[in-house]
C-alpha cells in the first residue's frame, strides 16, 4: 500500500510540491517532538512513502541525525579525517561553516531503532543489491503484516537471486502458516517449507504454531521444530568447540612466554603477567600515534611490543634475576615487588584507568556461515595467531643457534660454560626472548580485554597452571595443555557456571599432578634432571 | 597532560599532608579520604579522591567552616580490604579527622564499620550498594537496590515489554543481594521461574563466549529478553565486546547496567554498546545549571577537558554539601550533633530538584535510566517521577521485610523490627 502511493507520488509531478511541503513540514517537527512522541513521527514519515528520506532514517539510526538550532534544518552529521561535518541528507552535499555547538541531535532510542530498521527494510526492498534484499526481508520476517505480505508477494515472482527468494519464500510461508483463515492444508504445507529455515524468528512462529488450536497444524509444527532444533544442538556444538579452541588459544598466547623462562630457564617469574600487559599498552601507543591507521597498527604493535617487552626482559633479567641464580624462592619474592613496580609504573605514567584499544576493521564482527553459527573474526584470528607463534618458537628453539645454546644450558649449564657457551648472554636472551612472546601476547589480548594495570594480574595463574599442566620444559606440552583446558572450561561452563568451571579445572589439575607430577609430556633422560 | 594532572594531584596530597601538620590542630577542621589510590580498586577510587579534594578547595574559597580553613588528609588503603580498617583507625585516631569521605567496594565498608562505630566516628559512603544496613555512624548516598535496580526493571517491564529476565553479576555480595531482591520482586509481579535465568561469573572474567552464547539461546525463545547486569569494573568490557561480536544488539537483548557510568565507558570504545542501558541518579549529560557548573569545575581542577563525571562523584558532592550546611547548623564537628543535624538536610541534586536526607540515613534522590551514545555519554530516556527515597532493609527479602532503620528518637536503631517492635542486637 505504502509503496503504491509512493509510486503514484512520483508519477504525478503536479503531486510533488504538495508531498515534498509536507515532508518539510514533518522534518520541522521532528526537531521539537519529544522523544516519547517520535514513534509517531517516525510513522508519518513512513506513510510520505518518500525514497529519498532514505539517508535521514540511516543517519536517525546511526544517531547522526542532527538540526541546525537556527534554522531547523536537517543535518546528518559525519566524520571526516576525525573532524566532525555536516552534510545535507538530500542533496550529500558539505554544509560549511556549522560546529558541533549550532546543532542539536534529534534524540533516538531502542523503540525508535527497532522501528527505523522495519521502515528501511521496507524500503530496501527493492534495492539493487541482492545482499541488501535479503537482509531486508530477514529483517521484516519478525513482523509480517497484511501490507508487508502484499508487497512480497508481488516483488517474489520478479526476484532473480535464489537466496532472496528463498528468504522471501520463508516470510511469505511464515505469514501463510500464522494466518488461521487459510486451509489446513495450505498453512501444513507452509509450515513444511519452514522446517528447512534455521532462522530465529521461524523458530518463535513454529514454537507458537505447536500451541495451534488445529491439531493437525501443531503436529506439522512440533515436527518442524524437532527437525531445526536437532541441527541446532548440532551446530551449538560446533559452536562450543570454538569457545574451548579459541580460549585455548589465548592461553596459549599468555603461557607460551613462560612455557620459556619458566619451562627452559626454570625461573619463578610473577612479572610474567606484565610482560603481557606491556605488550598490551604498547598497542595502545601505537595506535596513538597513528590514530588514522588503525587497521595496519597491529603490524606496528606486533614487533614493537616484541621489543618493548623483550627489552624489558633483558633488564630485569641482567639487574635482578641473575644475581639470584639458583635461590627459587628469592627469584619469586623478587619478580613479585617488579610486576607491582610495573603495575604502579603503569598507573603512574597512563592513569589507573583502563586505556581504550581500538578493534580494526578486518577484526571486527563475525563470520556468518548461517543464522545460528557464527564464528567471530577477532577470535580467530588470535587462535590462527597463537599457531603461528607457537610454530615460530618452535622453529627457533629447534633449528637456531640460539635455539641450541639455550637447550645446552638448560639441560648442563656447566658443561655448555665449558664448551664455549657465553651462558650469561644465553640467559639473557632466552629471558629477553620469553619476555617479548609475552609481549605479542599483549597485543592479542588488547583485542579481547581490558588494557589497564591489572591485565597481566588476571593471567598469571592461568599461564602457570598450563606451563605445569603440559610438563615444564615442553612446548607441545604447553600446547596440548592450553587447548585441553580451554575446551574442557568451556564443555563445563554451561552446566556449572563459570565459577564452577574454573574450581572444577583446578582441582582437577591438582589430582592430576598428584598422578603425575611431571605434567603430561614428563621430560625424558638426562634433560630431565 | 595526564602526567601534569597526576603530578599535581600527588603535589596536592603531599602538601596537604606535608605542610599543614605544622598548624595547630584547632585551626582547621580535617577531612579524610579513604579511597585506593593503588591496586586494583585505584581505577574507580582515584577519581573520588579528586571530587573530595575539589569540594574541599571549593569550600575552602567560600571561606571554610565555622570561621576555619578546611583540610583534606588523604590515605591510600591499596584495594586491601583489611588496610581499610586500619587506616579509618588511623585516621581517627592519629590524624583527628573530623568526617571520612571513602569505600567504594561493599566488603571494604564492612570491614570499616567496626572501626568507625567503636571510635564514633563519620563516614560518608558515596557507591550505589546492597542495602541491608544502617549504622548511626555512615551515611549512605550512592542508591540503594530500591532507587536503581527496582526501577530499572520496573522500566524494562513497562516501557519495553521484557518478559524474560537474565539477571547477570560478578560473584560476590553486591550482585547476590541485588538478584535475590531482583528475583523475589520478579516472582512477586508473576514472572515464572523458567524465565528467569541467574548467572554469576568471577571477578575479572574475559572470556565471555559461553555465557552470551547462552543469553542468546535464552533469549530466543520469542519472549522479549533483558539482561540486568550487576557485572562488576573490568568485566564489562569484554562482556559488551562479546555481545557486539555476537551480533547481539540493544533492540534483541538490551542490557541495563548498576556499574556502568561514563568514567568506564571513558575507557572503551563504544560502538558496540550503543542502546544499551544504565540506571543511576546521575548522568552527566543532564543539562541543569549546577551540572554544568559543577562539570566546569571538575574539568579545570583535573586540568583535563576530556575528563568526565559520574554518578559516585555526585553522590560525593551531595555528601560533602550535606555535611558542610550540618556542621553549620549545628555550629561543631562533633560527631553526635552533625550525625543530627544531618537528618533532614535539604541539598540541590546536579540532575534538578532537591536531596533529602532521611532519618535512616539514606538519600531521597531521582532515578534515571539512560542509553549509550556512541560519545560514550548517555542519553535519558526514563526517569522518576519525583524522587524516591532510600529504603536501607528491601521490602522483597523475608529476613528484612519487617526492618527499618530509623535515627531520630524515639527509636534510634539502624534494624528496628515494625513487628516485634524490637532493636535487634546487631550493631549494623
Amino acid at each position: 500500500m505504502k509503496y503504491l502511493i509512493s509510486f503514484c507520488l512520483l508519477m504525478f509531478a503536479s503531486w510533488m510540491p504538495v508531498h515534498a511541503a509536507t515532508t518539510e513540514v514533518l522534518l520541522e517537527q521532528l526537531t521539537t517532538t519529544k522523544l516519547s512522541k517520535l514513534p509517531d513521527m517516525v510513522e508519518q514519515l513512513e506513510a510520505q512513502g518518500d525514497e529519498s528520506l532514505l539517508p535521514v532514517f540511516r543517519a536517525w539510526l546511526a544517531g547522526d541525525l542532527h538540526f541546525v538550532k537556527d534554522s531547523k534544518t536537517i543535518v546528518v552529521e559525519t566524520d571526516v579525517q576525525g573532524k566532525e561535518v555536516y552534510i545535507d541528507p538530500f542533496s550529500q552535499e558539505q554544509l560549511l561553516g556549522l560546529s558541533s555547538k549550532d546543532v542539536k541531535k534529534i534524540k533516538v532510542n531502542n523503540k525508535l531503532r527497532g522501528l527505523l530498521r522495519g521502515v528501511i527494510a521496507r524500503i530496501q526492498l527493492t534495492s539493487n543489491n541482492a545482499d541488501v534484499r535479503e537482509g531486508a526481508v530477514r529483517e521484516l520476517l519478525s513482523d509480517i503484516d497484511e501490507d508487508t505480505f502484499a508487497t512480497l508477494e508481488t516483488l517474489f515472482p520478479k526476484e532473480s537471486n535464489s537466496d532472496v527468494k528463498q528468504m522471501m519464500q520463508t516470510a511469505l510461508s511464515i505469514y501463510t502458516a500464522t494466518d488461521k483463515s487459510n486451509s489446513q492444508i495450505t498453512r501444513v504445507t507452509a509450515i513444511e517449507f519452514l522446517g528447512g529455515s534455521l532462522e530465529n524468528d521461524v523458530r518463535n512462529v513454529l514454537l507458537k504454531l505447536s500451541r495451534d488450536s488445529n491439531e493437525v497444524v501443531a503436529a506439522a509444527a512440533d515436527k518442524a521444530l524437532v527437525n531445526i532444533n536437532r541441527q541446532v544442538e548440532r551446530y551449538a556444538l560446533v559452536d562450543q568447540l570454538f569457545f574451548g579452541l579459541s580460549l585455548g588459544s589465548v592461553l596459549l598466547l599468555a603461557s607460551i612466554g613462560l612455557a620459556i623462562t619458566f619451562g627452559v630457564m626454570g625461573v619463578i617469574n610473577m612479572a610474567h603477567g606484565e610482560m603481557i600487559m606491556l605488550g598490551a599498552y604498547t598497542t595502545y601507543v601505537v595506535q596513538l600515534i597513528m590514530p588514522n591507521y588503525i587497521d595496519y597498527s597491529i603490524w606496528v604493535a606486533i614487533p614493537a611490543a616484541f621489543l618493548v617487552s623483550g627489552l624489558m626482559g633483558v633488564l630485569i633479567e641482567r639487574l635482578v634475576i641473575c644475581r639470584l641464580h639458583g635461590r627459587p624462592l628469592e627469584t619469586l619474592l623478587a619478580t613479585f615487588g617488579i610486576s607491582l613496580i610495573l603495575q604502579q609504573l603503569v598507573r603512574t605514567i597512563f592513569s589507573p584507568l583502563n586505556r581504550q584499544v581500538s578493534t580494526p576493521s578486518w577484526m571486527s564482527g563475525s563470520w556468518e556461515i548461517n543464522p545460528v553459527l557464527s564464528l567471530t573474526l577477532n577470535r580467530l584470528y588470535i587462535l590462527a595467531f597463537a599457531l603461528l607463534v607457537f610454530l615460530a618458537l618452535v622453529f627457533i628453539l629447534k633449528k637456531s643457534s640460539l635455539g641450541l645454546n639455550v637447550r645446552a644450558v638448560s639441560q648442563n649449564r656447566s658443561m655448555a660454560k665449558a664448551m664455549g657457551v657465553k651462558t650469561e648472554w644465553v640467559d639473557a636472551m632466552t629471558f629477553g626472548l620469553g619476555s617479548g612472546i609475552a609481549g605479542i601476547a599483549g597485543v592479542a589480548l588488547s583485542q579481547l580485554t581490558n588494557v589497564g594495570p591489572n591485565l597481566g594480574q588476571a593471567y598469571i595463574i592461568d599461564s602457570f597452571m598450563v606451563v605445569v599442566f603440559g610438563g615444564v620444559g615442553n612446548l607441545l606440552g604447553t600446547l596440548v595443555a592450553a587447548f585441553t583446558l580451554g575446551i574442557a572450561n568451556k564443555f563445563l561452563e554451561p552446566t556449572t557456571g563459570a565459577v564452577l568451571a574454573a574450581i572444577l579445572v583446578l582441582v582437577f589439575i591438582i589430582l592430576f599432578i598428584q598422578k603425575r607430577p611431571k605434567g603430561l609430556f614428563p621430560q625424558k633422560g638426562r634433560a630431565a634432571e | 597532560m595526564k602526567l601534569k594532572t597526576l603530578a599535581s594531584a600527588i603535589a596536592l596530597s603531599g602538601a596537604t599532608l606535608i605542610a599543614f601538620p605544622s598548624m595547630a590542630a584547632d585551626d582547621t577542621i580535617k577531612v579524610g579520604v579513604l579511597h585506593s589510590l593503588s591496586g586494583t580498586m585505584a581505577i574507580s577510587e582515584t577519581t573520588l579522591k579528586d571530587t573530595v579534594l575539589m569540594m574541599v578547595e571549593e569550600q575552602n574559597k567560600k571561606g571554610g567552616l565555622l570561621g576555619k580553613k578546611l583540610e583534606a588528609v588523604v590515605v591510600d588503603p591499596a584495594s586491601n580490604w583489611p588496610l581499610f580498617a586500619e587506616k579509618a583507625r588511623e585516621l581517627i585516631t592519629e590524624k583527628d579527622v573530623d568526617v571520612i569521605f571513602g569505600c567504594w567496594t561493599s566488603v571494604s565498608r564492612k570491614s570499616v564499620l567496626p572501626v568507625i562505630e567503636e571510635l564514633n566516628g563519620l563516614m560518608f559512603y558515596p557507591v550505589q550498594y546492597e542495602g541491608e544496613e544502617s549504622s548511626k555512624n555512615v551515611f549512605y548516598t550512592g542508591a540503594a537496590p530500591n532507587q536503581q535496580a527496582i526501577p530499572a526493571v520496573n522500566y524494562l517491564k513497562d516501557e519495553l515489554g521484557v518478559e524474560r529476565w537474565v539477571l547477570a553479576g560478578t560473584d560476590y555480595v553486591y550482585p547476590r543481594t541485588t538478584n535475590k531482591i531482583l528475583e523475589a520482586y520478579l516472582k512477586d509481579m508473576g514472572v515464572a521461574e523458567e524465565d528467569i535465568m541467574i548467572n554469576y561469573t568471577p571477578f575479572g572474567h574475559s572470556d565471555w563466549q559461553s555465557i552470551v552464547a547462552d543469553i542468546a539461546k535464552f533469549g530466543s525463545e520469542g519472549k522479549k529478553t533483558a539482561v540486568v547486569s550487576t557485572i562488576n569494573g573490568d568485566a564489562n568490557v569484554p562482556f559488551y565486546k562479546e555481545l557486539g561480536n555476537q551480533g547481539i544488539s540493544s533492540e534483541d537483548i538490551p542490557v541495563v547496567a548498576f556499574s556502568v557510568g561514563e568514567e568506564e565507558l571513558s575507557g572503551l570504545d563504544t560502538a558496540p554498546l550503543v542502546g544499551h542501558l544504565a540506571a543511576w541518579n546521575y548522568f552527566q549529560s543532564v543539562e541543569t545549571e549546577e551540572n554544568e557548573e559543577f562539570i566546569t569545575q571538575w574539568k579545570a581542577f583535573t586540568k583535563n577537558p576530556d575528563r568526565v563525571t559520574n554518578d559516585p562523584m555526585e553522590a560525593t558532592y551531595i555528601g560533602f554539601n550535606m555535611w558542610a550546611n550540618a556542621v553549620t547548623e549545628a555550629g561543631t564537628t562533633d560527631v553526635d550533633a552533625v550525625e543530627q543535624a544531618m537528618i533532614g538536610q535539604e541539598t540541590p541534586n546536579l540532575t534538578g530538584g532537591v536531596a533529602v536526607m532521611n532519618k535512616n540515613h539514606h538519600l531521597s534522590k531521582p532515578v534515571l535510566i539512560g542509553e549509550i551514545q556512541d560519545d560514550g555519554q548517555f542519553e535519558t530516556v526514563w526517569e522518576t517521577e519525583g524522587v524516591v527515597p532510600g529504603d536501607a532493609w528491601s521490602d522483597f527479602l523475608p529476613g528484612s521485610k519487617d526492618l527499618i532503620a530509623d535515627w531520630t528518637d524515639p527509636v534510634k536503631c539502624g534494624n528496628y523490627n515494625t513487628e516485634t517492635k524490637t532493636c535487634s542486637g546487631q550493631n549494623y
